[in-house]
């Protein structure tokens, strides 16, 4: 089959088969990173302009390393070096990005929606990297290569979220590629921070972790954002913590090779105890040289499939 | 459309114990040797070589597999780029004698995709061609040093390779377009 978007959005709007693509495109990427000379000339004379509107620098770095392992040129913008903090609107600055060359932009934005805003106005190529809590594909993609890899298969697993589902956007984007792909999704939380209203049969919800991660295959956490502390979704992050924290008491009750990720970065203590958190430890610096290559096979399909506009 | 048969599998057979005596020879012996074949029908081809050294020399070189989408200059012209599939190189090329392997030698482009892939993996001492058909038309000063047969064809004709393991018999058939 062949990848016809010039926008990698979301998870909501790709096809199994177009993820599954991404997926195997990811494999042959990753052979990439484990050469000596760390690069090929498929991108080159394309320019990628990173346009970060929220901090980070796991995912940014992630993508940046993509762009330069596939030979792209490489523009940074972010929050606080840029026209952003002059008073800019969005648009401009992504037409001033354009204007300069940028084939693709990937943006990170706060306000969900952002990246289809600049798919439907500019030329270029979108690929979001994060709109406020909606979705974060490249993440999900990331996961699901990454389950895909250790278990073999991603159909018919059982797969837990834990935490703040209401404003993860990892997790939104993870729930449509796993039902695509034919996981069974439990999600488990306080119950103020599970949306009320979930449209979807195949997908359960519980309060109790212990309940949820019953003979589960596969565990994601979610990262508590202490920046969001203050607006009290629960108590204390002590109590979340017993509630819902991993340890090796609660992963008993999981399936004997269950596999743990995390989006990082990790609060030790808060949602994996020290211990789980050093043995899951692979797992999650794979999902880490993971997402390099999934980003350079988004970036590969994208580029390829925007050729002709 | 005309089909005619250039090579039928005896010929095919014997041409492989041909090219792979010529390796030999012009290498003295396989201990330097690694061969490399390019995705998909140089790879098969690759692997009857490179057991054919074993029978003769009881030594089996390194084999790899080369995928070189991500090497290819008409990338920026195509509006839907090929899959990328895996190069698997698991051995060190470093002053080895390279025997790069493909079905068809042709504008010699796809030749100088996989020539630079090999050295992004290090610095052989030298790098060999072997090609089961030389159809001509090259458009790249490339050549290859070990041929199967060499055809006059039009450019307008389409030469391919068939192989037990991926079209179920041996074959070279010229299509007349």
């Amino acid at each position: 089959m062949k990848f016809q978007r010039k926008h990698i959005l979301g998870l909501e709007e790709l096809t199994a088969e177009e993820i599954t693509l991404v997926l195997d495109t990811a494999e042959s990427m990753k052979e990439v990173s484990e050469r000596d000379v760390k690069k090929v000339p498929a991108l080159r004379g394309v320019t990628v302009c990173n346009l970060f509107y929220e901090p980070s620098t796991r995912t940014r770095s992630s993508f940046e390393i993509a762009e330069k392992r596939l030979s792209a040129d490489v523009l940074n913008f972010t929050l606080s070096h840029s026209s952003v903090s002059k008073g800019e609107t969005l648009l401009d600055t992504a037409r001033n990005l354009e204007a300069m060359g940028a084939g693709v932009i990937v943006i990170r934005h706060p306000m969900s929606g952002a990246p289809w805003l600049l798919a439907k106005e500019l030329n270029s190529s979108i690929i979001n990297a994060g709109d406020g809590s909606h979705e974060h594909p490249s993440q999900a993609l990331l996961d699901l290569f990454t389950i895909r890899e250790i278990k073999g298969k991603i159909k018919g697993l059982r797969v837990v979220i834990v935490g703040d589902i209401l404003h993860s956007r990892v997790a939104r984007s993870n729930i449509w590629g796993l039902l695509k792909l034919g996981a069974k999704v439990r999600l488990v939380g306080p119950p103020t921070l599970i949306p009320k209203y979930i449209e979807n049969a195949k997908i359960r919800t519980f309060y109790n972790l212990d309940e949820a991660i019953e003979g589960a295959d596969v565990i994601i956490m979610l990262r508590i954002q202490m920046e969001r502390q203050e607006s009290e979704y629960f108590p204390s992050l002590r109590e979340y913590s017993r509630f819902y924290g991993l340890t090796r008491e609660k992963l008993r009750g999981a399936s004997e090779d269950v596999t743990v990720m995390h989006p990082g970065p990790i609060n030790r203590g808060i949602e994996l105890s020290s211990d789980i958190a050093d043995d899951a430890g692979s797992v999650i610096l794979d999902q880490v040289s993971n997402g390099i290559a999934v980003r350079m096979a988004m970036f590969y399909l994208v580029a390829s499939a925007g050729r002709d506009a | 459309m005309a089909e005619n048969v250039l090579m039928d599998s005896e010929t095919i057979k014997r041409t492989i114990v041909r090219i792979t005596s010529e390796i030999l020879e012009k290498n003295k012996g396989a201990k330097e040797l690694v061969v490399i074949g390019i995705r998909t029908r140089g790879v098969h081809i690759a692997e009857r070589i490179v057991n054919r050294i074993e029978k003769l020399e009881g030594i089996k070189p390194p084999m790899g597999t080369l995928d070189i989408t991500l090497y290819r200059d008409d990338l920026r012209r195509k509006t839907e780029w090929p899959k990328v599939e895996k190069t698997e190189i698991p051995f060190s090329v470093e002053d080895k004698e390279v025997v790069l392997v493909d079905d068809v030698i042709y504008t010699g482009r796809t030749t100088r995709a996989a020539l630079e892939e090999i050295m992004d993996f290090g610095r052989p001492s030298s790098i060999q061609l072997a090609a089961m058909v030389d159809r001509g038309h090259r458009e790249l000063p490339i050549q290859a040093d070990y041929v199967g047969i060499k055809v006059n064809t039009l450019s307008t004709e389409e030469v391919r390779v068939h192989l037990k393991e991926t079209d179920g018999k041996d074959e070279v058939i010229v299509l007349k377009g």
